[in-house]
């Protein structure tokens, strides 16, 4: 209803001129922009000494901006264009417009694609370093904690543990036995395919009763809890931060590592063994009802079989490990949880990296413990 | 800018409700073209409710909602498209997006309507900061490093960032210390004046009402029980306006002795 906006130049009383008419408003700031850009650059030649804009039908913030920034370029030592026809209604707008662009500074300059990459790589970097300081000083805390729960036993928080014990033993028992009891099966039928090109199908039985409980039982189970239970409770943790929580328990006197960390912490140390013992009964169980169906072998000769295959040796190096893996999970998931600043985002992105550094630093454990164990001869 | 005084909105009959729970209850209600109107209401009266639903984020049960004269259960998707962007909200808590920068969250709405250049965005970002009283540094932090009055004032900066004609906020001046209320209040009257805004402000806040609002209204038991300036809220026999209005409170800050001093 207002028309395009347009920019013409007209020659004034005392220079050249311009003139805006139109709607100069937010619809229209693109073309607006182009106007005024155009204008600018002939203004290098030579500059208008006024701006009309009693034609100008409507303005708003951008347009009046637009004419501020005009102004601007043709202002030549000092000497600004002078601005004639403006309507009383439109005179606070381009006042407001004009004190608002004084402080306006020009934005940096983003820095070249290799000065990035190299600052991502020494960012990576000083995080890895970070994280392994981090993670000594939280279990520090954490151990101070449980010294402290020692002294006195009676502020120990047991109805959060057995929640937390429900949380991440109890209720993840199927999904557990599931999963072990599938992988069982797997490893099972692997095995009898290959070892039969030998003639060798009885070893499969060495095979999966080593192999589940010296390894993949535990394994299993500590990167299902990482992904299952640790992101839960740095979500946890990381929402009770983001909304100031943590920061009320400790203003009442509470200490956070105290009440928060150590009962999550405890209850995946006491979960995660008997998460592994029944994941690697789901194991074997499935191992053997393969090789029954699928290789022929009786139940009762798999089972005289494992108990010549394996010691009780196997099974202790399996079980020894899963506390210590349920403490790094634990430890760097409410670690993650309490590096939560407050945006949505930064909680969704410590969530994830909980996951994957908890699964990192399992392996890696798993790797210690692999040399641990062959120096005892175990 | 038209000098017609006109309604915005014209609110008829308008019932909500959340399950067998009414809200409002055949509720009128017209804003006029370039005022500011100061909503009242006791806590949980429904002011927000009512906000909701005239920007279409609550569903209602009965009655008409017209905005600049269109109804909008008439309107189609397009000229609902172009009814809302001619207004902005301002929400109870900011709802700034938490990660994005205040620069980017100013830029949202604009770069999602308008096809500029970064530039034109960059020095547009830093009029409206400005304008709503704040320094251009403050663009490039996320709304966790702000302070509750500068979330107020960015989400109000990205509720303008579109140059709508009416602004809806809710309970602005909220969580804000009774300086900085002050200050934001003159802000929202200088914005309005140089704007041009229609401002549907909802607040608890009597400083507010008195120097800012240019009418009042107050919602009870579902519906508009008084509307109209400061000396009608004076004169109301209602038990909840009188309360409000001439309790303690109000008679401190209007400078009327109170009755029981101690
Ligand atoms: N999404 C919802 N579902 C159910 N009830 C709601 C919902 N939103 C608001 N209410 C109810 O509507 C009433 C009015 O709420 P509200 O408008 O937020 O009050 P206020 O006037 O303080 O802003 C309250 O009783 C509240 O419980
Ligand atoms: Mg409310």
């Amino acid at each position: 209803m207002d028309g395009a906006p347009t920019l013409e130049r007209l020659a004034g009383q005392d220079g050249p001129a311009l003139r805006a008419a139109g709607a100069w408003t937010a619809q229209h700031a693109g073309a607006i922009e182009r106007l005024v850009r155009d204008a600018e650059r002939r203004a290098r030649k030579e500059a208008a000494v006024e701006i009309d804009v009693s034609h100008i039908a409507r303005l708003d913030t951008f347009g009046a901006w637009l004419i501020e920034r005009l102004r601007r370029a043709l202002t030549r030592e000092n000497n600004a264009p002078r601005l004639t026809g403006l309507a009383e209604d439109y005179r606070g707008l381009v006042e407001a417009v004009r004190n608002a662009g004084n402080d306006a500074e020009p934005r940096q300059k983003e820095p070249g694609a290799i000065v990035l990459m190299l600052a991502a790589i020494g960012h990576a970097m000083s995080e890895v370093a970070d994280t392994l300081i981090q993670l000594a000083n939280m279990t520090g805390a954490i151990i101070l904690a449980g010294l402290r729960i020692a002294v006195r036993p009676q502020t120990f928080r047991f109805t959060s543990l057995i929640h937390h014990m429900e949380q991440v033993g109890w209720r993840a028992v199927p999904i557990m036995v599931l999963i072990t009891f599938l992988i069982g099966c797997i490893i099972a039928q692997q095995g009898i395919f290959h070892f039969r090109k030998f003639g060798a199908d009885v070893y499969v039985v060495d095979m999966v009763g080593v192999l589940v409980l010296r390894e993949i039982g535990v394994l299993i189970v500590a990167i299902m809890v990482a992904g299952r239970s640790g992101s839960a409770y740095t979500a946890e943790l990381g929402s009770m931060k983001m909304r100031e929580e943590i920061d009320a328990l400790r203003t009442m006197g509470f200490d956070p590592v105290e009440v928060l960390i150590v009962p999550r912490v405890l209850a995946l140390i006491i979960a995660m063994p008997i998460l592994a013992f029944i994941g690697s009964m789901a194991a074997l169980y499935g191992g053997g009802l393969v090789a029954w169906l699928y290789g022929g072998l009786q139940p009762d000769i798999f089972l005289s079989r494992l108990r010549e295959a394996i010691s009780l040796d196997h099974f202790k190096v399996g079980m020894i490990k899963a506390p210590f893996m349920a403490a790094v999970i634990g430890v760097i998931a409410c670690l993650e949880g309490f590096n939560v600043r407050g945006s949505a985002e930064s909680l969704g992105s410590h969530t994830t990296s909980s996951v994957v550094k908890s699964i990192f630093f399992v392996i890696v454990l798993d790797g210690v413990f692999a040399i641990f164990f062959a120096s005892i001869g175990m | 800018m038209a000098a017609s005084d006109d309604n915005v909105i014209r609110v008829r009959e308008l019932t909500v409700a959340f399950g067998r729970h009414v809200v409002l209850d055949r509720l009128d209600l017209e804003v006029k073209r370039g005022e500011i109107l100061g909503f009242v209401g006791a806590s949980g009266a429904g002011k927000s409710v009512l906000m909701r639903t005239i920007i279409g984020l609550v569903p209602k049960v009965s009655g008409h909602i017209e905005v600049f004269g269109v109804d909008l259960d008439q309107a189609d998707d397009a000229a609902r498209r172009v009814i809302e962007r001619r207004w902005g909200v301002l929400f109870q808590h900011g709802a700034l997006f938490s990660s994005l920068s205040v620069r980017q969250n100013i830029q949202f709405p604009i770069r999602e309507n308008l096809d500029l250049s970064q530039t034109l965005m960059d020095e547009i970002t830093v009029a409206k900061l400005a304008m709503v009283g704040l320094k251009p540094e403050v663009a490039d932090r996320f709304p966790s490093e702000l302070s509750g009055g500068m979330i107020k004032r960015v989400a109000l900066a990205r509720a303008l960032a579109l140059d709508p004609e009416i602004v809806f906020l809710d309970e602005p001046t909220s969580g804000l210390d009774p300086i900085g209320a002050g200050a934001f209040d003159e802000l929202v009257r200088t914005l309005q004046r140089t704007l041009g805004l229609t401002v549907f402000m909802v607040t608890h806040d009597l400083d507010s009402l008195h120097t800012a609002c240019d009418r009042i209204a107050v919602l009870g038991d579902g519906k508009v029980i008084a509307v109209g300036g400061m000396d009608v809220m004076l004169a109301s026999e209602h038990p909840w306006v009188r309360a409000y209005f001439r309790g303690k409170r109000a008679r401190v800050m209007t400078g009327e002795p109170a009755l029981e001093q101690g």
